[in-house]
């Protein structure tokens, strides 16, 4: 059994906090760029040049891309023939979350209560979702996610029936209703599957897919391509002021369902697409 | 901005309110007061009380931003517009108090449209997720009010060439609903007609 202090997983958690809010994945810069070969109204094209240069301003001066430094949520896949001592896990990552936002300057955008909405401080507690694998090893992946976008997410369970149209005509009218709101262009985590909780969950693990990537199997492949195609002809475009950049990928995850449903989650990334990962 | 942009001075005054037009592109110059969801809520709260507001609203743009700290050596942190719908249940009576311009990202509510025209106040979007050069055009900053709030507190800014796109202007122009209806751009189609791959992008 190999052990390490949870001291390790607190140091580890803070500087991924760090990079995620710092540095924009270079997969998410190379589609930008990509779009701006592409995109022929003036305005947008400013924006994503803007856009491009907050994120190489971000990573020079060492500064966050974005004011809103997010809702932590952090996913630790944890080796069964691992053990952390000094310290419960789950302490030890909302420490590395405290000193992280303490120390980088980044927002504490947490409130204590839904209603009597008390500022936590400092922008703890994270959401952790942990999972048991094989091995002896953690995975630690921080994806720090801004309100504005979140707001705009939706999630539904509807029935079977409602078939692959439907389910498309869904996601394309959640990303329509979000306009500008959710600071386009976007990337699209679609969770399909599974109880409500689950799907939610599997349409932020889908944002953590790279940009570029497709699905493994060939059918959903195509579905996200489709659902892309529909996403980029609503004419949003860079901040709602259209163009043909509304999203810069969509991403389907998909679990086992109930014989009765078909849940559907639709998480929106604002282009500020943060996540950070390392193995200890 | 590389759009051929309009400066401007803030305080605003009604001569410069009545030439910005939807879809300008604009460069503020002058001094900008932050508030959001909580400092809005006070505001109101004040207001329906009849008590005076914390800060002077006459001819004044608000910024709907809630800054990250201000680290050692710079004037301010990362700061950018949040989304102003939710501002939107709050603004009215803030026109009424004199606000003459706001900055912020997405629609605004149609009562709130209809109040900006009435009251000659103009609607800016700033560009979200461009947090550090915002930063950048900041030469001053301070607490106004609420201060114990953080980042919800309102902070009054000094900016040079703070660029901003006009949304609304006074005479109902809107640069949201200017899109409304299209389904697609004669200039520039979807990514099918670009490529045989609708995934490359």
């Amino acid at each position: 059994m190999r052990k390490i202090p949870a001291s390790q997983i607190t140091q580890a958690v803070k500087e991924l906090c760090l990079e995620a809010n710092t540095r924009l994945g270079l997969d998410v810069l190379e589609a930008m760029r990509n779009a701006l070969k592409r995109e022929k109204s003036l305005l947008a094209r400013e924006i994503l040049q803007r856009i491009i240069l907050n994120a190489e301003a971000a990573e020079s001066e060492n500064m966050p891309m974005c004011q809103d430094t997010g809702f932590v949520v952090v996913f630790a896949e944890i080796g069964q023939e691992l053990c952390v001592t000094e310290g419960l896990f789950t302490d030890a990552v909302q420490e590395g979350v405290r000193q992280g936002y303490l120390e980088g300057y980044l927002r504490k955008s947490i409130v204590k209560d839904p209603f009597r909405r008390e500022n936590t401080g400092d922008n703890t507690p994270a959401v952790l979702h942990s999972e048991m694998v094989d091995g002896n090893e953690i995975r630690l992946i921080v994806m720090p996610k801004g309100g504005g976008s979140e707001n705009m997410s939706e999630a539904k369970v509807f029935a079977p029936s409602v078939g692959i149209e439907g389910v498309k005509t869904y996601v394309v009218d959640v990303v329509k209703r979000a306009g500008a709101n959710p600071c386009p262009p976007v990337i699209i985590g679609i969770g399909l599957g599974g109880t409500l909780d689950q799907c939610a969950l599997l349409s932020k693990k889908a944002l953590l897919r790279r940009v570029g990537s497709r699905h493994p199997d060939p059918f959903y492949a195509a579905l996200e391509c489709d659902i892309l195609d529909s996403l980029n002809r609503l004419d949003i475009g860079p901040q709602g002021f259209g163009g043909c950049t509304t999203a810069l990928g969509v991403f389907i995850e998909v679990f086992p369902c109930h014989i009765a449903s078909l849940p559907v989650a639709v998480t929106i990334q604002c282009h500020a697409a943060r996540h950070a990962e390392r193995r200890i | 901005m590389s759009v051929a942009a309009k400066s401007i001075r803030s305080p605003l005054d009604e001569r410069t309110v009545r030439m910005l037009k939807c879809g300008d592109s604009v460069l503020i110059t002058g001094e900008l007061l932050t508030a959001r969801d909580a400092a809005h809520r006070l505001m109101a709260e004040r207001i329906s009380k009849g008590l005076a507001l914390p800060v002077d609203l006459a001819g004044r743009i608000l910024f709907y931003a809630g800054p990250s700290p201000k680290p050692p050596g710079r004037v301010a942190g990362a700061i950018g517009p949040t989304t102003s719908g939710r501002m939107d249940p709050f603004t009215i009576p803030l026109l009424e108090a004199g606000l003459k311009g706001m900055i912020g990202k997405g629609r605004r509510s149609e009562e709130v449209r209809r109040s900006m025209v009435e009251h000659g106040a103009v609607y800016f979007a700033a560009i979200g997720g461009t947090a550090v050069l915002l930063s950048g055009c900041i030469t001053s900053m301070e607490p106004a009010a609420f201060e114990e709030m953080g980042p919800e507190a309102i902070y009054r800014l000094q900016v040079v060439d703070f660029p901003v796109i006009v949304v609304n202007d006074v005479q109902g122009g809107d640069l949201y609903l200017r899109r409304d209806g299209a389904v697609s751009r004669p200039d520039c189609g979807g990514s099918r007609q670009e490529s045989a791959d609708p995934c490359r992008i």
